[in-house]
């Protein structure tokens, strides 16, 4: 054994305070290890990364330091300024000052931004009535300290997710944070939402707080953290000091994949395609719910074999017009025409797009793609279940696990078995379960609405290679993405989109980072 | 590893499936006991059985209402004023085999129209079905209003929930119904081919099952029940026509939720609406369904009721919509939707009577028998709730 200094890395020789050690964490579910003995410090006042591929354990780990799988159900020990804590619950661990903030947030949209950030934590006078005067002016303090500037009486469904996220963290921090634990906080935030919120943590640090933030944008990671942790199948690999650039997001890969990866959008012959096999024109939606014209005289097409990016900030109309396109299920007024391989078509419900060969991916795989409830094999035959059934409408059960192997092998779900609920499942196997479903329907145009949001580089690669292979067998992909090296990396052609409207068209030549900003804010 | 630790080891995995059964089991020992073998006689066993059959099938049709994520107040009344008409029309001369199939159609209009609102402008279906029940319960009286109760005299009608099945004309072993008997050997042949051909199947693709051992246990022990329950019932007079129906009704709702398209999109529509939608999966169309054959099975419960009375009283369907999603919920149903079987709530129906029919066989005070079921009714569904969260 080696026990000598330069085995050790240097965060850990910098800095001597850890006010955090988690030693030895063991946690294991019904056929799987999600966690073996990792190790895992973190220095008083720091913002410490934890990098890992979709299922390393990130989001366990975080679950046992803030008690959500509570003391005895892991095994090892967790240190917290300087003693073993033995959390109960959530609230043991908001007791000594750890607050997390999940990816789901868990705000109540019909309240009020103060009435959120005081939920069950009220001010009360009498000891019994709330103090709804003092209650807003403490929120306005604490919105203050996270610089969101907006009327605390605003109810929360009437923000965006950024705005939103910020107020999540006002909470936590209202409650007298010591670390502040972040899992993928930017994953659903534009590129400014996400300046905004990075720049808060570097507040935060200013301040004496520790936080420890989950991400796959490892270009955030490499550009915040002051020290990194990699797990890779539920093991510590390394923890590196990150502070002067002294880690590249190449690096990081690395430890994470366990190999070298290259380029992760893999090559292709981009060849020019003329078959038309979607053609779109002066498409109008009016939304009656938000009472405004979401989508206004769009017009575009799609070829056979092609990948086209619709590129644009988020909020831009991309979603909206994928649903519109897509048997419009949330009831918006449309006119213009939309050409399905040169027939007219006109879809009324889901089912009718699907028929015509369109398949959606929901950016939203919790609350529009995934039945959690259900298993991984019935996901996966949802949305064609009758190609398992016979005239009468009996399912052949057998088939249909022997349909759910075949995809988890070929995109590489990792699971102990299909028969694995959706809801255990880390994200970005959810993710890969909700592409899945819909190959089985066999689309000739696939609609990918931000494909790799919370997925890991070794899985976005895997995703890019399985998008190469699809177009090769001629299916022709939409790919609405927010990331915009992803649109350049893997588009034939780029539309812009902005404000419910198509601001521009750019072959792959001719599409830049500075070109499609351009576009997407005029 | 020893029998033992395989027996702790499944039944720790199972044991929201086999809880109930546990339950059953449970009560009818306690009941056996405290009234000196009087409730597990052949007659009380048939009588329980037979009393059991109307809230039965409205507990299969309410399975699946609540696993939609929805709620049928109506079916209670509504059923009793189907039983209601039954009776006006086969006392003006139409013959019950011509009555029959219109209420049950009747009763699918019923279901479907508490359905309209909802599928098409998103009422909730608690206050729809309200007023279905109030409409319902007034419309009863009305029908019975000049009469009171209508007495049925058609003796076809009446078989359904009074008579039993026809035995051989030779007597073999005396003293039993014989082809109750064989009916239950025959079921229980059944159920050991399927078993293995199942087993044999999931083994040729690899899949878990149970370990030998097990796997015999639970024949035997699946087998014996079933062998038990028939020589019960052949003691007295054999298989009744409403065991027969509701066994019919059980068979084809549990086929059709486990094993055919339209249950898997039924269960999606539960777990989630909005994925189901965007999957290409008809909602509007399932909520017609679901609601449509709840009215048809309520127009069947009012039926085997009227006919086991042999007349229509006005305050017939008092509460059994209460009964039915009690014996639903004991059965494991989730009020978050997507969860639940019609088999569940057959044997939440059967816990449910047996209390009902013990508690009477010992005479104790309808106020002490309310409580009684009250907390086994919580208490079933804390523990569902509690073995959901911490097992798979
Ligand atoms: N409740 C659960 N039941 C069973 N298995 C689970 C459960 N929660 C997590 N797992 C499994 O534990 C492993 C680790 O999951 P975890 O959610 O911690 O991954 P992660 O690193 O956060 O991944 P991602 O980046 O995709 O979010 C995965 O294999 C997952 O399937
Ligand atoms: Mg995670």
């Amino acid at each position: 054994m080696n026990t000598s200094v330069p085995n050790m890395t240097k965060s850990e020789a910098e800095t001597s305070t850890p006010i955090l050690e988690m030693r030895n964490i063991t946690k294991t579910f019904p056929g799987v290890k999600a966690l073996s003995n990792v190790t895992f410090q973190v220095a008083k006042g720091e913002i410490h990364s934890l990098c890992g591929e979709n299922g390393a354990g990130k989001s366990t780990l975080m679950k046992v330091l803030s008690g959500v799988y509570p003391f005895g159900d892991y095994s090892g020990d967790i240190v917290f300024n300087g003693a073993v804590q033995k959390f109960k619950g959530i609230s043991d661990s908001e007791e000594v000052g750890i607050a997390i903030i999940y990816q789901e947030l868990a705000l109540v949209p019909e309240m009020t931004v103060y009435e959120n950030i005081f939920l069950g934590n009220e001010i009360k006078t009498n000891g019994f009535m709330v103090d709804w005067n003092e209650t807003i002016k403490r929120a306005s303090a604490a919105l203050k300290k996270v610089k969101l500037d907006v009327n605390p009486a605003t109810k929360i469904k009437d923000l965006g997710v950024g705005k939103q996220q910020l107020v999540e963290i006002a909470k936590a921090l209202n409650k007298n944070v010591k670390v502040l634990i972040l899992d993928e906080p930017t994953a659903a935030l534009n590129e400014d939402d996400s300046k905004n919120l990075l720049n808060l943590m570097r507040d935060l640090r200013k301040n004496g707080i520790t936080c420890i933030i989950i991400s796959h944008k490892l270009k955030e990671v490499v550009e915040i953290a002051d020290s990194v942790t990699i797990l890779r199948d539920g093991q510590t690999v390394c923890t590196l000091s990150a502070k002067k650039g002294e880690v590249s997001e190449h690096d990081l890969i690395k430890h994470m994949v366990g190999r070298e990866i290259d380029n992760i959008y893999p090559k292709r012959d981009r060849k020019g395609a003329d078959e038309v096999v979607l053609e779109v024109r002066n498409w109008n939606a009016y939304d009656p719910n938000l009472g405004r014209n979401v989508l206004k005289n769009m017009n575009f097409n799609i070829k056979k074999g092609e990948i086209v990016g619709f590129a644009g900030l988020m909020g831009a109309g991309r979603t909206e017009l994928a649903k519109s396109l897509f048997g419009n299920p949330d009831g918006y007024k449309i006119t213009g025409e939309m050409l399905v391989k040169k027939q007219k078509a006109n879809f009324t419900h889901p089912q009718h797009a699907i028929a015509a060969g369109l398949a959606y991916v929901s950016e939203d795989r919790k609350g529009n793609g995934l039945i959690l409830i259900q298993d991984i094999k019935q996901n996966i035959t949802l949305a064609n279940l009758w190609e398992i059934a016979n005239q009468m409408g009996v399912v052949n059960g057998n088939a249909e696990v022997k349909i759910a192997n075949e995809y988890r092998t070929s995109i590489n779900i990792k699971t102990p078995s299909v028969e694995q609920r959706v809801s255990n499942l880390s994200g970005g196997n959810q993710q890969k379960v909700s592409i899945a479903k819909w190959l089985f329907t066999k689309p000739s145009v696939l609609i990918l609405d931000e494909p790799t949001r919370g997925i890991d580089v070794g899985a976005k690669f895997e995703i890019y290679t399985l998008m190469n292979k699809l177009i090769a067998q001629g299916m022709s992909i939409i790919m609405i993405s927010s990331e915009l090296p992803e649109v350049l990396g893997m588009s034939d052609r780029v539309y812009v989109v902005s404000e419910g409207r198509i601001t521009g068209e750019l072959p792959i030549e001719k599409a830049t980072q500075e070109n499609i900003m351009k576009l997407a804010t005029s | 590893m020893s029998f033992a630790q395989n027996l702790q080891k499944v039944l720790r995995e199972n044991i929201r499936e086999y809880g109930m059964f546990i339950a059953l089991f449970v009560i009818i020992t306690f009941f056996a006991f405290t009234t000196k073998g009087i409730f597990i006689s052949s007659r009380n066993m048939a009588n329980l059985f037979n009393q059991t059959g109307y809230i039965a099938v409205l507990a299969v049709g309410m399975t699946l209402v609540i696993v939609i994520r929805h709620i049928d107040l109506s079916v209670g009344f509504l059923a009793g004023f189907l039983g209601a008409l039954a009776a006006l029309a086969m006392k003006s001369g139409v013959p019950a085999i011509v009555v029959i199939p219109i209420v049950l159609a009747l009763g699918v209009v019923g279901g479907v129209i508490t359905a309209i609102p909802v599928a098409e402008l998103g009422v909730p279906s608690f206050v729809t079905s309200l007023a279905g029940f109030m409409i319902y319960r007034g419309a009863i009286l009305l029908v019975t209003m000049g009469t009171g109760t209508i007495i049925i005299t058609d003796p076809f009608f009446n078989a359904i929930g009074n008579g039993y099945i026809p035995d051989l004309p030779i007597k073999i072993i005396p003293g039993v119904h014989q082809v109750t008997l064989l009916l239950g050997l025959a079921a229980i042949g059944l159920f050991i081919w399927s078993e293995l051909n199942d087993r044999k199947q999931k083994q040729a693709y690899n899949f878990e099952v149970l370990t030998q051992d097990m796997f015999v246990l639970k024949l035997v022990f699946v087998s014996i029940l079933i062998g038990a329950v028939t020589w019960v019932l052949a003691g007295y007079n054999g298989l009744s026509w409403t065991v027969v129906i509701v066994l019919i009704v059980v068979a084809i709702y549990h086929f059709i939720t486990t094993q055919t398209v339209l249950g898997r999109h039924i269960y999606a529509v539960g777990g989630n609406p909005e994925a189901a939608q965007l999957s290409g999966i008809n909602v509007k169309r399932i909520f017609y369904i679901v609601f449509g054959s709840m009215g048809m099975l309520s127009g069947l419960s009012g039926i085997l009721f009227a006919s086991r009375l042999k007349s229509a009283t006005t305050t017939a369907g008092t509460s059994w919509e209460l009964d039915a999603i009690a014996a639903a919920y004991v059965g494991g149903v989730s009020a978050a939707g997507g969860v639940g079987k019609v088999t569940g709530s057959i044997i939440g129906a059967l816990v449910m009577m047996s209390l009902n029919s013990g508690m009477n066989l010992m005479s104790i005070d309808i106020s002490a028998q309310y409580i009684v079921r009250g907390v086994v009714l919580a208490g079933a569904v804390i523990f569902d709730v509690m073995t959901r969260r911490s097992g798979k």
